[in-house]
């Protein structure tokens, strides 16, 4: 596979987190006519994903459901282990399966999850949660002044209000800052969000993603921002890859992928994405070509595998899988992995 | 659109619980869903949208009580029939033949031990038992293709259906008895935005071919303005405001309205900065004074606090056939 082309401003900015090849099978339970046979069957969760996060840039990444994003997520995460390929840490190998080690990689690198309801402990107050975090992680260190700190960078003021409350006693935004005060309460240099808002009302989306963009200015976090809302990773993010069926198919600056979309598969997200501009019942050429649902992981079409819904698929398509083009303007990092693009960039 | 309604909703409050301990979940809400219309029905969770409908139906599993209010349906030719003051009887044939619901947990509303085909005849032989099995069956495939699905998935269990086949089968299922109003909740929140466009498509084309009126209940402003011919607006348990789509895209008047306009990220166009609303959605128990919005809003002054404003036609606007409750535009007529 070519290397995406590194975006210009590469330099300025230090790389914290990467991922090279990055590939998870989840094994299948064999079915009684396959226990004497060698094959096994495996869900292809992820598939050779290239990644790369870098220091007070957000990332997104855009997919729908079962697209393999939240398994990234945890694969960085180091929650579940990849089958192949390779995770560094400001270039060091991370290989932390559990232990010190563990501990060490869950310090630099912390999870926000999607539902704020089910990520609290119902029973434990918020001084508990945030203590617990800071104990772990910090064994020294003043607690109060800690306490205090990390929900006034939420913006759950004053803190001393909050402290004493337990999650049902908090709004939809007010947990999701929690949980997210929890994830910065070990210091981490990347922070991963999956679907942080995607749980909340839409008037208080807004807020927490505002706030996470302004821990990226201030705390210089890396963060990758998982979402289906193509739109919400428009506004929000420095750099966007489309994931579909366990691969990444298109990558680049935010406004290059939103606004000229190259892979088919971004172009059906976008048409799809609900737009009050457009007239009622008008469909664009891309939303109305391409039906069908994503693939099964298990048996992935072979070549690329958007090809049975893609409405300019190729006799080339259906047999082999595309590498990453260059796309756009030489040099602004926008890539697709898409035969259309073949004769274009390389 | 002919105008005529055909479901009049007319001071509805409903409340859960009794007594001193009764949260007010609507309060005296009045709407109405005209032919062939697609009425948008947005609000925040808590807002009361899902109750106004289960309670307009008749359909709220206590402690859930409708306290007041009428509604009417409107048959066409016949007399209206108040739905609240209905026998059990006339009720169990009223539901699903004239007005029939679209679940919010769709995907999960198909009984997971029976196929497909089981579920939509058993449908159609509740509320015809005259008609023969084969009948049903013809039937069956007839609705699945009309949803545009395969007639060979009939004998397939659920676990079978991707979550976009299910809601399909939950919309033909709903179709089965030709009602005249659809309600749906949520229909498309736990689908992609892929299959959700692939899904209210279908929809709109259903509606055209077939003339039904959909009563549409999402949290998703921005879905409604592409879908829908009206829009009405809950906060707090009331209507805020109730106008066309298009009229409340362009030029809303609420100040939560246009919150929530403001609160989605655009695809395209300029790259704006964006704030949301401030605050957080009010606690039914215990609710504002006044104006339930006053709290979050940019404009709120003296009189917000104190009364509760009443959904009129906006001042100055009385011809553009839309109402508002907001100080800011029907101050006039509501102070006297």
């Amino acid at each position: 596979m070519v290397a995406p082309t590194e975006p210009a401003a590469s330099g300025t900015t230090d790389v914290v987190l990467e991922a090279v090849g990055l590939t998870k099978h989840f094994p299948v339970r064999r079915r009684a006519a396959e226990l004497l046979s060698r094959r096994r069957r495996a869900v292809r969760a992820v598939d050779d994903v290239d990644l790369v996060l870098r220091r007070g840039r957000v990332t997104a990444m855009v997919g729908e459901s079962g697209s393999g994003k939240s398994t990234v997520a945890r694969l960085l995460s180091q929650l579940v282990h990849q089958t192949a390929g390779r995770i560094t840490l400001h270039d060091e190998v991370v290989d932390a399966r559990r232990g010190r080690r563990f501990r060490a990689h869950c310090r630099r690198v912390q999870l926000v999850f999607q539902d704020p309801f089910a990520s609290l402990n119902p029973i434990h107050t918020v001084r508990y949660h945030l203590t617990r975090a800071l104990r772990i992680h910090h064994r020294d260190g003043d607690l109060t002044q800690g306490l205090h700190d990390l929900l006034t960078r939420v913006s759950l003021t004053p803190p001393e209000q909050f402290l004493a409350k337990y999650p049902h006693e908090l709004s939809g935004g007010q947990r999701q800052r929690v949980a997210i005060a929890r994830a910065l309460a070990a210091g981490p240099e990347v922070l991963l969000a999956d679907e942080p808002v995607s749980m909340l009302d839409v008037s208080i989306r807004l807020g927490v993603l505002n706030l996470l963009r302004d821990l990226r200015d201030r705390l210089h976090l890396a963060i990758l921002y998982i979402t289906h809302d193509i739109a919400s990773a428009r506004y929000f993010a420095d750099e966007v890859l489309v994931m579909y069926a366990g691969q990444v198919v298109e990558g680049g600056d935010g406004e290059a992928v939103t606004q000229r979309a190259a892979h088919p598969y971004t172009r059906l997200l976008i048409a799809s994405a609900p737009d009050p501009d457009r007239i009622a019942g008008e469909q664009t050429e891309d939303a109305a070509q391409a039906g069908g649902e994503p693939p099964s992981l298990i048996d992935p079409p072979a070549g690329c595998r958007f090809h049975p819904r893609c409405p300019h698929a190729m006799a080339r398509c259906s047999t082999e899988a595309p590498p990453s083009f260059a796309v756009g303007d030489n040099g602004s990092g926008h890539w697709a992995a898409c035969w259309l693009y073949a004769g274009a960039g390389s | 659109m002919s105008g005529e309604p055909v479901l009049d909703i007319r001071g509805l409050s409903v409340d859960y619980g009794l007594g001193d301990a009764a949260v007010h979940a609507v309060r005296d809400v009045s709407l109405t869903l005209h032919r062939g219309e697609v009425l948008g029905l947005a609000g925040e969770s808590g807002s009361g949208k899902s109750t106004l409908a289960y309670g307009m139906l008749r359909l709220l599993p206590p402690p859930g009580v409708v306290r007041s209010g009428q509604v009417f349906y409107h048959p066409g030719d016949d007399e209206p029939v108040e739905l609240m003051s209905l026998s059990a009887k006339r009720l169990r044939r009223f539901r699903w033949a004239e007005v029939a619901i679209v679940f919010q947990g769709a995907m999960n509303s198909l009984n997971p031990v029976h196929t497909v085909a089981t579920q939509l005849t058993d449908v159609i032989a509740a509320h015809e038992p005259r008609t023969t099995p084969a009948a049903r069956r013809a039937r069956a495939v007839e609705l699945l293709t009309l949803v545009g699905i395969n007639a060979d998935r009939l004998g397939s269990f659920p676990h079978q259906l991707s979550g976009g086949m299910r809601q399909r089968v939950m919309i033909a299922m709903a179709l089965a008895l030709e009602p005249r109003v659809v309600v749906m909740d949520e229909p498309t929140t736990a689908l992609d935005v892929v299959m959700q466009r692939q899904i209210l498509a279908k929809l709109v084309e259903l509606r055209e071919r077939i003339g039904f009126s959909v009563l549409f209940i999402t949290h998703d402003l921005s879905l409604l303005v592409e879908f829908s011919d009206r829009i009405a607006i809950m906060y707090g348990g009331r209507i805020v405001e109730d106008a066309p789509a298009g009229q409340l895209y362009r030029d809303s008047l609420h100040p939560y309205s246009d919150g929530l306009l403001h609160s989605f990220p655009a695809l395209r166009g300029p790259r704006r900065e964006l704030t949301g609303i401030p605050g957080s959605p009010p606690d039914l128990r215990a609710m504002p004074s006044g104006c339930a919005f006053h709290p979050r809003c940019p404009k709120a002054f003296d009189p917000c606090a104190e009364r509760t404003p009443t959904l009129l036609a906006p001042d100055g606007r009385e011809d553009q056939n839309r109402t508002v409750a907001c100080w800011l535009h029907t101050a006039d007529r509501a102070m006297t």
